[in-house]
């Protein structure tokens, strides 16, 4: 393994993620219940649940533990539970997906800027300023109102606006690796670009990619669902939190549950997240990782 | 300071440039045609090709976009076509909502977040650190639209203590009360997230500060706790909490359009959301834009502060 890769990929010392966890509990028990509702939702189709879009207005807005609904009905009669947890694939899924490409295509030009600089870096820098010059939700709902509502629209126009994060980050790390002699001498010894790139460049990536997109996640999963709410997002009778949120508050007075549930979810996969993400930040970070 | 203040004035104009090119190229660029998303899917082909002709669409990107700009510097953002009125008249209209609203909120989370963070700060480690420190992480995984709901669940429908939305009450209201009892509950859920930010940075700025060589003699010299963490620490630990009090101000400003909806307050926010849903591409086009162009003067305006503040950043 070359030196640049064993610098990146040996950051974190054997015993030092078990030394981790046992200081930092609530963050496993975090990632465990991230993993659980993970494994429901990827399980929904085996459960036997209720089907979420089947409505039953006889049985409308039924309070928690009413017999055959746990968690209640909505205002159509349909089950809050089975809801969830298909409503948690959307969400999750939503949440994920934006941020995996707002990662992937930052990543990528973040690289491209910082290596290959000159007009490249001036070109790909002065989007990411420009784009960072609207504030964050705005400028979704802007690309949503041009490409029309719907779930897909919603996560790519939160990938556009989360993109520019991951290019500024990644531009400053390879801006400091491409000067380090390991570099120079891979130059030297005639290696092509696209082999320094991934064999000394990409390994220093991996750790701040890695924490800011841990945390990322949360916060796409909140900006997915504030479209939803707002009927930009996952269109009727789809479930997903954010837009069960939106239909169940005109019936906020009546059943409080159906606002309570899906907010209650949002909020804990979000902490959850945060949870993680802080405890991997610290892990990777070597200023504030335990002795 | 001068030339300071004039090199941030012309980068401000390839800026706003750039903003008001990206709002048009979204709304023009995309997918679809954007006469197609604003008459719907039912739309005659003779309907299609009227709509076209009247905002200009037929016309080729660049000849669209100078018109619209050299309109926009005009002071005309064009006709909305869902109410029929200037776009400009009625973001005009909407602005003072959303800027009453978005400035009450900066106003709570800048105090409240910065007495929060010196009460953090002085006692490191106590039941208020901690509590700054759960609410922090709590602030930023809470939906602001479910806080917003269930705050108007408690205090409107249970409690009865203040109105859940609008700005003004539809019968006997429009005096400066009934103003604030309606504000209380959107400026507090727009500004949940940004006080523990603020928290957080002020008691991290604070604790540097406090263990500076010069806090130490200004004790040393018998000044009073108050004139130590008032007069020495908080004033040199305004710089970051100046940037993070500025950038906060845009973060209010987008997130106001959520809590808008929520409350039902009159502000662009809404507007916008109304826009899109009624397909009006006018109106999002200037209400977005005017948003946007306010965002990137905060930021002039927290750059200049920031340079007031720092001798040393007017210098570079």
């Amino acid at each position: 393994m070359s030196e640049a890769a064993s610098v990146g990929r040996a950051a974190v010392p054997r015993g030092v993620w078990r030394r981790s966890a046992a200081r930092n509990r609530l963050a496993v028990a975090a990632l465990l219940a991230i993993l659980a509702v993970v494994l429901v939702a990827l399980a929904a189709p085996l459960l036997p649940l209720a089907d979420p879009d089947t409505v039953d207005t006889p049985n409308r807005l039924r309070p928690p533990l009413t017999p055959g609904h746990v968690l209640g009905t909505d205002e159509f009669g349909r089950d809050l539970l089975s809801r969830l947890i298909w409503g948690a694939r959307v969400s999750l899924l939503a949440g994920a997906g934006a941020a995996s490409a707002a990662m992937l295509v930052g990543v990528g030009l973040g690289i491209a800027a910082g290596y290959y600089g000159g007009v490249t870096e001036t070109v790909i820098m002065r989007l990411t300023d420009i784009l960072m010059a609207f504030p964050y939700i705005l400028l979704a709902i802007a690309i949503v109102a041009g490409l029309g509502p719907g779930l897909r629209n919603a996560m790519i126009a939160i990938a556009i606006v989360g993109f520019p994060f991951y290019t500024r980050l990644v531009r400053s790390v390879v801006l400091s690796v491409r000067a380090r002699e390991f570099v120079e001498a891979a130059h030297a010894l005639g290696s092509p670009d696209p082999l320094i790139l991934l064999r000394h460049v990409v390994p220093h990536l991996l750790s701040p990619v890695i924490v800011a997109f841990s945390l990322d996640v949360g916060a796409k999963i909140l900006a997915t669902s504030g479209l939803s709410f707002l009927g930009l997002g996952t269109q009727p009778p789809t479930a997903d939190w954010g837009s069960m949120l939106a239909t169940g508050r005109q019936f906020v007075i009546l059943s409080p549950h159906v606002v309570l549930l899906p907010g209650l979810a949002i909020f804990a996969i979000v902490l959850a997240l945060n949870l993680v993400g802080d405890a991997l930040r610290d892990l990777l970070d070597p200023r504030t990782r335990p002795a | 300071m001068g030339r300071y203040l004039l090199r941030r004035l012309l980068h401000l104009g390839p800026v706003l440039l750039g903003v008001s090119l990206i709002v048009f190229l979204v709304l023009h660029l995309t997918p679809g045609d954007p006469a197609e998303v604003m008459l719907g899917s039912q739309a005659t082909q003779e309907d299609l090709t009227r709509l076209r002709a009247q905002l200009g669409l037929d016309r080729p990107l660049h000849v669209q976009y100078a018109r619209w700009i050299g309109q926009v510097l005009r002071g005309d953002l064009g006709r909305s076509l869902w109410m029929k009125r200037p776009v400009l008249t009625e973001v005009m209209e909407r602005f003072k909502a959303t800027l009453l609203l978005t400035a009450s909120a900066l106003v709570l989370s800048t105090v409240g977040g910065i007495a929060l963070g010196i009460g953090a700060a002085t006692r490191a480690n106590s039941l208020l650190d901690r509590l700054s420190t759960v609410a922090s992480l709590f602030g930023a995984s809470m939906p602001v639209f479910w806080l917003g709901i269930v705050l108007m669940v408690i205090f409107s429908l249970w409690l009865g203590w203040l109105p859940a939305s609008g700005m003004f009450a539809p019968y006997g209201g429009g005096g400066a009360r009934d103003l604030l009892a309606h504000l209380v509950l959107p400026a507090v859920t727009l500004a949940a997230a940004s006080v523990t930010i603020v928290a957080r940075l002020t008691r991290s700025a604070m604790l540097d500060v406090l263990g500076q060589d010069y806090v130490r003699t200004a004790r040393a010299k018998g000044a009073t706790e108050w004139a130590v963490v008032v007069r020495h620490a908080l004033k040199n630990a305004l710089i970051p909490i100046v940037t993070v009090v500025g950038v906060q101000a845009g973060y209010l400003l987008g997130g106001a359009v959520l809590t808008e909806t929520v409350f039902a307050w009159p502000g662009v926010g809404t507007l916008v959301v109304q826009g899109i849903l009624a397909r009006d591409v006018p109106l999002v086009q200037g209400s977005v834009l005017v948003i946007a162009s306010t965002f990137v003067l905060i930021n002039l305006a927290v750059d200049v502060l920031y340079a007031c503040l720092d001798p040393r950043i007017r210098y570079e």
